[in-house]
């Protein structure tokens, strides 16, 4: 029973990055941008965040650090793939190379530094027997993630500016006739994924490793991006979807601790096989995907070209 | 009422894109509750105008006055401030959300949305434009969705509604009731802007009208006092040419070259017209017709004759006398098919490649292709043939297809398709976007594939040109097919009937809208 | 605020042939430029800096040898992927497809090079060649099959895929084909030499590979430009429903591009294997997958222009290790400026659609 607590607190642990990355990804294809650079933007986040945090002493500092990283990765995405209208699948990976080279050349020299684990237990909430342990002694980001779970659901269906998010997805060119600012809303949208994956980049540098080894992020940013598919965009969803998939990430230790005895590269693959299997499931039906996923998804919006 | 201080006046607007002059010194006057026609052919300039008018271009020069005070239109939200509503020919909506969703974004104010139900119900009563708020649009046909386009003008009490080809996709009969909205509307004050090419609605709806051609107003007059054939000389500076169509006596008896045989086909995808029980023949030297509103099945019906969709039983279709329904499309293009399909750029010709390459999209066998290879300069040869022989206006057989204007690819996707001498030739809308010279000149070529005994199939949603050209004519409607009914013997009435799905089938159930 | 930038861009009426070709050019320069800016940062010397990129490389027949060594396994991708990008087809995992054809190809000789085998060097060379370029097949042909039957995005699928296969390798080493002798080192034995690819140029490690690079750039060349099964796939890629109006299927399309695509792959890391490393290690490419992507884009998806990308991203390679060496820079430089030269060659592209016109003053 202890274990199954500790297995669904470490499941969140995991999930946290997973949840703030998606939930990032989740504004920005709403928008009807697929920014596929989400690895290489949590790579410089979280080198950023761990560089800044370490020196600082303060994960504060690292996690404003990482958000900002986000945030300006996000805007060199944006510059091309809005302004200059490129094709936004190759300035994604463009985005992944170069921040995967970026966060390596900066980070030689932190690798393998550590910093001290720190978690936010809610008092009185994590003396609850099972439950206490399971859920309420995280660090303070997992609640801040949950929360903000919370608010996009409400903003994207309950106002009109997440009306007009989801109207901009569906059709830029309805959007534009009606007289919206198309490319502005993309860029604002690109902004906040950009901070939230830069937030979940960080928080694999400075709590959930608490330090840094170049392939840090080994694939959770891609991993993140099938999420948000398999989610069918609905934070809700992405929700329960990170806590599996964090779960998922976890089994493996969990497996060899109850003594099974695969070797622990085979285990390490679990998520990457997880997520292909989920990709393979919810993309057969294409009916479904065509009412859950916003039509204009990854084609470049060129105003005046009609 | 002459008067008053217009409602929109435009004066000396100018507008040039690369390489076009769209808007040249336009001048336009409208008064209050007046329905006003602005008349041209395609690429007149009428389009480009009208976003001027409503925000979402800015002109290079010229001023617009609005009931008498000059103003500057930066972007739609002004326009509506104004009080300018616009319905587009192409719909700004969103499939996947709620038609109270659709019409909320069309709205400045922030109306809460029990409020905004409430509204749209209730103008839908008054103007005879009913709607259910919390339908998803993807679900509504394509006059509903102009009914979503409609109230969600309305909403904003417009002084001037501006309507761009509004009727392109509804029956004769559902044109009627638009008019007996739109005259309503007028008596209540509201100025109307029409926007078409279609005579005979003008001279029927509007009060007057500004003809437009190469960019330039070429007239002013009132429609009703004018003839279509006076309208159409200010159009195109010419009457539209009457072509001879002459009955093949011997349709009958000749060879039965195309048969789409009960052809029942499941949707695609989610958003596609089911085929049910499609009963159609064409006989060598016939040109036979099938009409309908867009949406009722025409792209599905297309796709299967074209062999782009294979599921059909190999019986349901049958080309000179060969079960063909499971074929790819070059086998059927071996059995003497020919296909223009609707879309020019992107399935009838690739935009980003030359002419010469585009022939082969339906030339893979020699001498075009041997044993794998392209043989590209005879591509070439062949491109700049057609070039030749259908007067295309390209630079060569090297011209990128989507330099080519709407008029010219369209003849080389026809001449493309002739070139390989079909025994049945399909075209889908064959002169949509097409100027008049171009369409006449389609026309005639199709006149030509009749008397040389080509069995051809014509998927149109002009009546016009079916009229023109048809021997026999069916109509679709929500994916089944009526029976066929001679030309002479067919009336627009009857088959705006059948575009409702209102024909009797013997013993069987009559569908209706 | 829009009036600050005194330009604005403005769509062409057809593309700009010339800025096509000079586009690479340019991004290249840039990136130099940025290079040499980087470099002040560090506190290094810009044009030292740009001396190890671009003369070092260049400086004797060993260095030229490195040059054209590196440049086969960046090649061989490139040309694989500039069929998928052509048509369409988004195959980011030829690093995954390289590392199991490497895996292959080395199974194959640990199972063939044991004392006192009696198979002949080049009967076993042909053998782990092959195995090499079916097992980049196979790994390819899960994506396809995926995409195929269930629709999955290629790119999410290509991409966990890599990172299977690494794991895939990195058990096998640690494993099944851990080198008996090895001290319990995770790598497989040194294969013996007579399996190895003969040289191309003696006293240097450059091997008959980079000949048949050569000709297999050649023989795509023919293959894009003028069979009708290349012309296919660009329209497939260019202009889906054109292409079924054409009769072309999108799913032969789809394999056709993702099996060459992966043999490709798989044939570049058979050629690791049976050339400069010798052994089944741990990691076997420094990146070399990710980095054809950016070869092919170079190469405006075309063979000749991956063979001219694969040769100035060698270059980059090569400075990257030499910045370590003589600048005391950390070699993931390299990366940086990978990342840099996609980044600057996505902008000028731009240039090839739209044109700058200084706005006019309203």
């Amino acid at each position: 029973m202890e274990q199954f607590a500790s297995l669904i607190a470490a499941s969140i642990n995991a999930g946290t990055p997973l949840l703030l990355a998606a939930l990032g990804l989740l504004i920005n294809e709403r928008a009807g941008v697929l920014n596929l650079g989400a690895e290489g933007m949590m790579l410089v986040a979280a080198i950023a965040g761990f560089a800044v945090g370490y020196t600082t002493h303060s994960p504060m500092l690292g996690f404003l650090a990482g958000a900002l990283s986000g945030v300006l990765m996000a805007a060199l995405f944006s510059w091309l793939a809005l302004v200059l209208a490129t094709n936004q699948v190759a300035t994604g990976l463009a985005l992944s190379i170069f921040g995967a080279g970026l966060s390596a050349f900066i980070g030689q020299r932190f690798v393998g530094l550590a910093l001290p684990s720190q978690t936010l237990s809610i008092p009185v909430l994590k003396d609850i027997p099972f439950l206490g342990q399971a859920l309420f002694q995280q660090h303070w980001m997992s609640y801040l993630a949950l929360l903000l779970c919370a608010a996009i659901g409400w903003f994207i269906y309950r106002t009109r500016a997440g009306l007009i998010l989801r109207a901009v997805g569906e059709s830029p060119e309805s959007a534009h006739a009606l007289g919206y600012p198309v490319r502005l809303i993309r860029f604002a949208a690109l902004l906040f994924g950009g901070a939230c994956c830069g937030l979940a980049g960080a928080y694999l540098s400075l709590v959930y490793t608490p330090m840094w080894v170049e392939g840090l992020v080994s694939g959770r940013g891609w991993i993140a991006l099938a999420l948000t598919a398999f989610a069918t965009w609905r934070p809700a969803r992405v929700l329960l979807g990170a806590l599996l998939f964090g779960g998922v990430t976890i089994l493996q230790f969990y497996l060899q601790g109850i003594g099974v005895t695969l070797p622990s590269q085979i285990l390490s693959m679990l998520p990457y096989v997880a997520t292909i299997v989920v990709l393979a499931l919810i993309s057969r039906n294409p009916d479904w995907i065509r009412l859950n996923m916003p039509a204009s998804l990854g084609k470049p919006f060129k105003p005046g070209a009609s | 009422m002459t008067s008053t201080i217009p409602r929109l006046e435009i004066a000396h607007i100018r507008k040039a894109y690369p390489g076009v002059l769209a808007n040249d010194d336009i001048n336009l006057r409208v008064a209050p509750g007046e329905i006003h026609a602005v008349l041209g052919e395609n690429g007149a300039g009428k389009s480009t105008l009208m976003k001027i008018i409503f925000g979402t271009v800015k002109p290079d020069a010229g001023e617009i006055f609005w009931n008498g005070e000059q103003v500057h239109i930066a972007n739609p939200h002004v326009a509506r401030k104004l009080g300018i509503a616009m319905v587009f020919q192409h719909f700004s909506l969103f499939d996947t959300l709620t038609v109270a969703e659709n019409i909320a974004l069309g709205l400045a104010s922030d109306v809460s949305m029990p409020e905004l139900v409430t509204q749209i119900r209730q103008t839908g009563e008054k103007y005879g434009l009913e709607l259910e708020p919390h339908r998803h649009v993807h679900t509504l046909s394509v006059g509903e969705r102009q009914r979503v386009e409609i109230v969600r003008a309305l909403l904003t009490n417009p002084q001037l509604l501006i309507l761009d080809e509004p009727t392109s996709v509804l029956t004769p009969q559902a044109v009627d009731k638009l008019f007996v909205t739109l005259r309503k509307l007028a008596a209540e004050g509201c100025s109307i802007l029409y926007i078409s090419h279609k005579l005979d609605e003008i001279r029927a709806l509007c009060h007057s009208a500004t003809v437009m051609r190469n960019g330039k107003v070429t007239g002013n007059c009132d429609p009703r006092n004018e003839t279509s054939a006076g309208l159409s000389r200010m159009m195109i500076g010419d009457e539209l040419v009457r072509l001879q169509r002459e009955r093949n006596p011997d349709s009958q008896r000749s060879e039965r070259k195309l048969h789409i045989n009960r052809l029942n086909l499941l949707k695609a995808h989610l958003f596609a017209t089911e085929l049910h029980n499609i009963e159609c023949e064409v006989r060598a030297g016939e040109i036979v017709g099938i009409a309908g509103v867009s949406g009722n099945g025409q792209q599905e019906l297309l796709a299967a004759l074209s062999g782009e969709d294979q599921r059909a039983a190999p019986n349901m279709l049958m080309l000179a006398g060969r079960a063909a329904g499971h074929l790819a499309p070059n086998p059927r293009r071996a059995l003497g098919l020919g296909l223009v399909p609707e879309e020019r750029l992107g399935r009838g010709a690739v935009p980003a490649m030359t002419l010469a390459a585009n022939m082969l999209l339906s030339h893979q066998k020699p001498p075009f292709v041997k044993r794998g290879m392209i043989d590209f300069a005879y591509a070439r040869s062949a491109a700049a043939a057609i070039i030749e022989r259908f007067k295309v206006k390209a630079s060569g057989p090297d011209a990128l297809a989507k330099s080519l204007s709407g008029g010219n690819l369209q003849k080389f996707i026809v001449g493309r398709e002739l070139e390989r001498k079909p025994s049945v030739f399909i075209v889908a809308q064959p002169t949509w976007g097409v100027d008049v010279g171009a369409a006449a000149q389609i026309h005639a070529e199709i006149l030509a594939l009749k008397k040389e005994g080509c069995a051809v199939l014509i998927i149109s949603e002009e009546l016009d040109e079916l009229f023109a050209l048809c021997d026999r004519l069916h109509v679709i409607a929500k994916g089944r097919l009526s029976p066929s009914i001679a030309i002479e013997q067919a009336t627009r009435e009857q088959v705006g009937l059948w575009m409702s799905g209102l024909w009797q089938q013997d013993g069987q159930e009559a569908t209706h809208a | 605020m829009r009036d600050l930038w005194p330009w604005k861009l403005e769509l062409r009426g057809t593309p700009s042939r010339a800025m096509t070709y000079l586009s690479p050019v340019l991004a290249i320069v840039m990136t130099m430029l940025l290079g040499a800016l980087l470099f002040i940062a560090l506190g290094k010397d810009p044009l030292a800096g740009l001396k190890v990129f671009l003369i070092d490389p260049f400086n004797g027949k060993r260095a030229i040898s490195e040059l054209l060594l590196k440049s086969v396994p960046l090649i061989l991708c490139a040309l694989g992927l500039a069929v998928c990008f052509r048509a369409n087809v988004w195959n980011i995992g030829a690093e995954g497809q390289f590392t199991v054809g490497a895996l292959f190809a080395g199974a194959t000789l640990v199972l063939i090079d044991v004392p006192g085998h009696a198979t002949p060097g080049s009967l076993g060379l042909v053998l782990m060649i092959i195995a090499g370029i079916l097992g980049g097949a196979f790994w390819a042909s899960i994506t396809a099959l995926l995409r195929d039957r269930f629709n999955a995005n290629e790119i999410l699928v290509s991409l966990m895929l890599t990172y299977v296969a690494q794991l895939l390798l990195m058990y096998a080493v640690n494993g099944p084909l851990k080198d008996p002798n090895g001290m319990n080192f995770p790598q497989s034995k040194v294969f013996s030499s007579e399996f190895m690819l003969p040289m191309l140029m003696s006293g240097t490690r450059l091997h008959i590979g980079f000949a048949v690079t050569l000709v297999l750039a050649a023989v795509m060349t023919v293959f894009m430009t003028r069979s009708l099964r290349g012309f296919s796939l660009f329209v497939g890629g260019t202009a889906p429903h054109a292409a079924r109006y054409a009769g072309f299927s999108s799913r032969s399309a789809l394999w056709v591009s993702l099996l060459i695509s992966g043999s490709f792959a798989g044939l570049a890391g058979a050629f690791e294997i049976a050339g400069p490393i010798g052994q089944l290690l741990p990691s076997v490419s420094p990146g070399y997958g990710f980095a054809a992507i950016i070869v092919a884009f170079i190469g405006r998806l075309h063979p000749v222009g991956a063979v001219l990308g694969g040769l100035v991203m060698s270059l980059l390679y090569l400075g990257g290790e030499l910045a370590q060496s003589r600048l005391g820079l950390p070699s993931a430089i390299t990366g940086v400026f990978q990342g840099m030269l996609l980044f600057l060659l996505l902008a000028s592209d731009t240039l090839i659609d739209y044109r700058l016109r200084r706005k006019a003053k309203v």
